[in-house]
């Protein structure tokens, strides 16, 4: 059987999806979140002992941090997929997940400086991790800056795309010299813990997982409601919009 | 290839650039001044303590190159791109990134060359000691070309817009972070007496990867920016 790789990669089969699909990932967001927050607020231990409660900002700030370097890496994917295949929908998707991932970017931030006044004792600090997500930021906001400076849609697309995948090349050099920028030490400076995934709770794990679903679940939602509007406005004069608005209104 | 060779493609864009360059001294004068005062308004900012200054100099002097090198970009195509020239370029049958990299080189040599020169003197300025001006004007030697390489991505992509000089800067800049942290690190180490070697291997490698994988992403940008 000749699976057609490429049936919804045109808008006008993929909207049906998306337009239906958006309440589910909304609704699934919310449960989720409630879900998350409460797991990490009311079963977890409290593992700092002495009544500090600011470690929970890990609930919100983990996923928040995991989730901006994800969705650069799916944007750059999407780029590298429309310049290849020169797919207009896959551009549509490059740029509208470009504004959630700054969002969880600066979530990610705003999060770790609430953690650091409480427990380094300081708002910044240019530890690897910071600099690197702040770098991070700058990436996202480039890449939107870029697309909202150029008025053909066609040439905007691409561009963009190439400036996404440009960027995720240089990502791991700069992770790496934001990292070690000594290359004479072997440890590397570092005020961030290193991952302890394997190392705690259950609960613990069990609450970040949950939250990272739910997390998950609204980038869909959000970044489906961006494309929804999107395809709408690039594809007015086609027949398939106005037969859509026609039947609406 | 039509009968011409690759280092002929190269040396074509390169000494007709520089001739454009020779002939028009004023611009490549500004970017160095621009270099020499960002340099010196420092010291009154931060304030003239000798130890303080020994201090930052590496990195202050890394970021005034950084941003002269960037607010040169705007020229790397820009004329060109008004008088036509680019789009009869694109049009050669001559690879479009070995025409991008005798651009990049001929623009490094005018701007980037002259921060290189420039930057021991500006090192004295900030009280640096005689081994580690050695270190600085290597350092820039081998960073300054990966700026330009970089940067003429960014120029690429920008061509023709709106506020591009701005814009260029918020996409180019984050780029730059490896060179100018290795940069001004090596010029530290230097001051400190460490070894400095490690530092240099990397930003040579930096450069080997730029040179390599730069001009065709350029080309690519340039063929998106003209059509």
């Amino acid at each position: 059987m000749a699976i057609n790789w490429f049936k919804y990669s045109s808008p006008a089969s993929f909207y049906p999806v998306v337009d239906k699909s958006i309440p589910w990932f909304m609704g699934a967001a919310i449960l989720l979140t409630i879900a998350g927050l409460y797991l990490s607020f009311f079963t977890t231990p409290d593992v700092l002992q002495d009544q500090k409660e600011y470690y929970r900002i890990i609930f919100i700030h983990v996923p928040a941090a995991w989730m901006s370097m994800w969705l650069y890496v799916i944007m750059a994917a999407w780029a590298a997929v429309g310049l290849i295949f020169n797919t207009r929908l896959s551009f549509m998707m490059a740029t509208a997940i470009a504004p959630t991932g700054a969002v969880f970017t600066f979530l990610a931030l705003w999060t770790g400086s609430f953690w650091g006044r409480t427990s380094w004792g300081t708002w910044w600090d240019w530890d690897p991790r910071l600099t690197f997500e702040l770098i991070l930021l700058f990436l996202f906001i480039g890449y939107m800056a870029l697309y909202a400076a150029i008025d053909d849609p066609r040439r905007a697309d691409r561009a963009a795309a190439l400036l996404a995948l440009v960027g995720v090349f240089c990502v791991p050099i700069i992770y790496y010299s934001v990292q070690c920028p000594d290359p004479n030490s072997l440890n590397c400076r570092a005020l961030h813990q290193t991952s302890s995934l394997r190392s705690i709770e259950s609960s613990i794990l069990t609450s970040m997982m949950v939250m990272t679903l739910a997390y998950w679940m609204y980038s869909f939602a959000v970044i489906f409601m961006r494309l929804r509007s999107m395809m709408l406005e690039r594809e007015k004069g086609s027949d398939w919009v106005r037969d859509l608005l026609g039947d609406t209104h | 290839m039509s009968g011409t060779g690759i280092l002929a493609t190269v040396r074509f864009m390169l000494t007709r650039d520089l001739l454009l360059a020779v002939r028009r001294m004023s611009d490549v004068l500004i970017t160095l001044l621009f270099f020499v005062i960002v340099v010196s308004l420092f010291p009154l900012g931060v304030g003239t303590d000798m130890d303080t200054l020994r201090k930052i100099a590496p990195g202050i002097v890394w970021v005034a190159a950084l941003l002269a090198s960037m607010l040169a970009l705007g020229r790397l195509f820009g004329e060109d791109f008004a008088d036509g020239t680019l789009e009869q370029l694109i049009l050669t049958p001559q690879p479009l990134a070995l025409l991008v990299l005798g651009k990049v080189a001929a623009h490094w040599l005018v701007t980037g060359i002259p921060l290189v020169l420039m930057a021991p003197l500006l090192g004295l300025q900030y009280d640096l000691p005689t081994h580690a001006l050695g270190t600085l004007v290597l350092s820039l030697l081998v960073g300054t070309p990966v700026l330009s390489l970089i940067g003429a991505i960014g120029a690429a992509l920008t061509l023709g817009l709106r506020g591009g000089g701005v814009l260029i800067s918020l996409l180019v800049l984050p780029l730059y972070v490896p060179i100018l942290i290795f940069g001004a690190g090596v010029v530290d180490a230097g001051i400190s007496g460490m070894n400095t070697e490690a530092h240099f291997w990397l930003l040579s490698a930096f450069l080997v990867i730029a040179l390599v994988l730069t001009p065709p992403a350029t080309a690519a940008a340039l063929r998106i920016s003209i059509e």
